[in-house]
């Protein structure tokens, strides 16, 4: 046993030792890939395809970053991560990334030392019970049992929204969306809990979805964003910007389908600054003029994402709801290109 | 004339320290040291050097912050409002239980098949034979998780059991096979004479202590008889009225009931609830481990001579007798060091309940707690120093018993 404490001291001095490495914007650049930590497989956000080709809304985040920094959207190395091994990951230095429906919270930013770059999906946490049980309301769950995913922030909300309402559950501990998802439909579980986006996701893969209700209480706020650890700050504007590219080219109706067009030069300098024929913003990045560009051209701008992997034509048929842009009444704004 | 001429003195050179053998090993000694020493140096100074890097700090305060998770199976008062100090010691706790459970069982599997293993009947010792090479031969984990998937997936499911369903409670609507595990009926004392069940059991351990050590008493009186007369008395009903009556007695006077479980809303509730990841980590391990303490006992048993159990028969010993009064005892000195490690195998493997979702302390201290608090470093070393404090003390303890057993020489 001595010998595990002394493991385990050097496994943490090893990877602390790759955290404190030169800025991680020059060993990307050096690699030539970008690390980036999705989930080990959820459908819509971060999932490998029939072909083994990762696909997903979180997973357009990384491809974006990697056009970005290096130029080619397939120059990403997928690292799934579980909800309690992702933080590890990224504080070692294991992954440059960390795109994983990640709840924003203050003590993972301060305490944790990670650098939230912004929210790409405003989410929040729900129930999923089979239609068959007969529950309308997360108040009429007393006494049932749960499935959770540890070391998430659902796990903590569960508890508080179960105490302050003053009603007992019975907590099962799941690792991974796939567990959860088994012991869901064999019945260990009366109601599975996570994201509603989560859920959306999860219910599109059964064989019977509509066997499946999702209650109508969200107990929680849960803005998702991908995030870097602290004290990078040059890449963590790099990747801050990156987001705020894809959500600026939605707004300026920049679209994977009309950049060619409009890198050629427009009347409209913002979108000019943003692809790279005005101003040398790629530069202060220490970037190709034409980052924003590629980044766009990856996987399209922030509404093309949505629609394409979890929007309302997809099998998870997410609606934009509060993912809206600012000025269609949602919360995704973007500080000016300037 | 002979004078008596001193060795020549030859002075110290350098090169002695190397191809001198006096002096050779206390060379290789002191450079194994001096690279010991800067290896733990450069590591220690490695992680402070880092952990400033990553702007963290060493601390054990995050202990007595509220933990904010709730956890399924406590053996002791835990809410989410509790610090994470007792979130480890419910994990502390549960790792004891499923250690303690399993021991215990994987002993009594293992020598049960250890010794049929080496019966004279085919069928038996063949079947023995394909359980310890199963369990021996296949990754402890795929156990686990193939006697969970088979509860989760195999039992009957909760809504069966309400009215119109197909299945059943058991043994006289007493006990729910489900596939959120097994409940069985408890124990309740209506009116105990402490305030805490908890202290209301410890009352009734007590009172078994002293019973137990008057059981002694009777059989060391017999063995005395023996010792005189040859012919040992009849005392089974003796042990058995002082072991049950003074408990039975103590537990009617605080109005001990038995508890069914009943189904109500979405669980069976009252009675003691096996979870399926208890049940599932508790069999793994049990079954496991009993196929390497089956081929110790083995071993042990086929060490001691021929001779002794032919000798056994010559004085008209019969086989039972002959097992546990003269092989057995024998065979304990051989089995009981690899024992040892077994219990000790057992209780680290029990960290595996992560597959499960066993809340273990690996679970708690070394998983929620860990991320929740992002004191990866801390965690790792209090649950490294917990699983050595309790390797240690297993390992003490079975010392202890080994060195009674061992061969008394006079």
């Amino acid at each position: 046993m001595k010998n595990s404490v002394l493991l385990s001291a050097m496994t943490i001095a090893g990877l602390a030792a790759g955290a404190a490495a030169a800025g991680t914007l020059d060993d990307v650049k050096a690699r030539g890939t970008l690390n980036c930590g999705v989930t080990t497989g959820l459908v819509g956000f971060a999932a490998p395809d029939a072909n083994g080709v990762w696909e997903g809304f979180d997973v357009g985040m990384c491809r974006a970053l990697a056009a970005a920094v290096l130029g080619d959207p397939n120059a990403v190395e997928f690292v799934p991560t579980t909800g309690s091994t992702r933080f590890t990951a990224l504080a070692s230095g294991e992954i440059d990334f960390l795109a994983r429906n990640t709840t924003w919270t203050f003590s993972r930013d301060v305490d944790l030392k990670f650098e939230f770059i912004g929210i790409n999906y405003y989410d929040g946490q729900g129930f999923m019970v089979p239609r068959a049980l007969g529950v309308s309301s997360a108040k009429d769950l007393d006494g049932a049992t749960v499935c959770i995913q540890t070391g998430t922030t659902t796990e903590l909300n569960l508890a508080d929204y179960f105490r302050s309402n003053n009603i007992s559950y019975e907590p099962v501990p799941i690792e991974t969306n796939a567990e959860g998802q088994q012991q869901y439909l064999a019945g260990a579980c009366d109601t599975y809990t996570t994201d509603a986006s989560g859920l959306a996701a999860t219910r599109a893969t059964f064989e019977n979805p509509d066997d499946h209700v999702l209650l109508p209480e969200i107990i929680s706020k849960e803005p998702l964003g991908p995030l870097v650890r602290h004290g990078d700050n040059e890449w963590a504007d790099v990747a801050r910007w990156t987001l705020n590219a894809l959500v600026a080219a939605e707004e300026l109706g920049v679209t994977s389908a009309n950049i060619a067009e409009m890198a050629n030069g427009t009347n409209n300098p913002e979108i000019n600054r943003l692809l790279g024929t005005e101003g040398g913003l790629g530069a202060m990045l220490g970037l190709g003029s034409d980052w924003a560009m590629n980044a766009i051209m990856a996987g399209g701008n922030y509404g093309e994402l949505f629609e394409k992997n979890i929007g309302e034509n997809t099998p998870i048929g997410l609606a934009r709801g509060l993912n809206a842009m600012w000025t269609e009444g949602g919360l995704i704004y973007t500080p000016p290109f300037r | 004339m002979t004078t008596l001429i001193d060795p020549p003195k030859i002075s110290f050179r350098l090169s002695q320290l190397i191809y001198d053998t006096r002096y050779r090993s206390i060379t290789i000694q002191v450079i194994a040291s001096i690279l010991l020493i800067a290896g733990i140096y450069w590591l220690v100074n490695n992680t402070i050097q880092n952990l400033a890097a990553l702007g963290k700090d060493f601390d054990f305060g995050f202990l007595t912050q509220p933990a904010g998770y709730d956890i399924n199976q406590r053996l002791i008062g835990y809410t989410s409002q509790s610090s994470h100090g007792m979130a480890a010691l419910v994990g502390i706790l549960n790792t004891l239980l499923v250690a303690f459970l399993g021991c215990l069982l994987a002993t009594v599997l293992g020598v049960t098949a250890g010794v049929l293993r080496l019966s004279n009947n085919w069928v038996v010792s063949r079947l023995m034979a394909v359980y310890v090479e199963g369990f021996r031969n296949v990754p402890l984990l795929l156990w686990i998780i193939a006697i969970m998937a088979l509860m989760t997936e195999g039992m009957s499911r909760i809504r069966e059991f309400r009215v119109g369903g197909d299945a059943g409670m058991i043994l006289n609507d007493s006990v729910a096979v489900t596939n959120r595990g097994i409940y069985i009926p408890s124990v309740i004392l209506e009116n105990g004479f402490m305030t805490s069940s908890a202290m209301n059991w410890l009352v009734l351990l007590v009172i078994l202590m002293i019973s137990l050590f008057f059981v002694r008493g009777v059989r060391k009186r017999s063995d005395a008889v023996q010792e005189d007369t040859g012919v040992r008395p009849t005392t089974w009903y003796k042990q058995l009225i002082i072991l049950v009556i003074p408990v039975g007695l103590v537990m009617v006077l605080m109005g001990a009931e038995l508890q069914y479980p009943e189904l109500r809303g979405f669980n069976f509730s009252d009675g003691i609830h096996l979870r399926n990841s208890l049940i599932a980590l508790w069999l793994a391990l049990s079954l496991y481990t009993g196929a390497f303490i089956a081929e110790i006992v083995r071993a042990g048993i086929l060490a001691i001579s021929k001779g002794q159990s032919e000798a056994a028969f010559a004085l008209g010993l019969r086989p039972n007798r002959t097992t546990s009064l003269v092989i057995l005892p024998q065979a304990m000195r051989v089995i009981i060091p690899p024992l040892i490690s077994q219990y000790l195998n057992l209780t680290k493997n029990s960290s595996l309940a992560i597959a499960v979702g066993y809340m273990d302390v690996r679970s708690t201290l070394g998983g929620i707690t860990i991320n929740q608090t992002g004191r990866e470093l801390e965690g790792m070393l209090l649950l490294g120093a917990f699983y050595l404090v309790l390797s240690l003390t297993i390992s003490g303890a079975m010392n202890v018993y080994n060195n009674r057993t061992q061969l008394q020489e006079r």
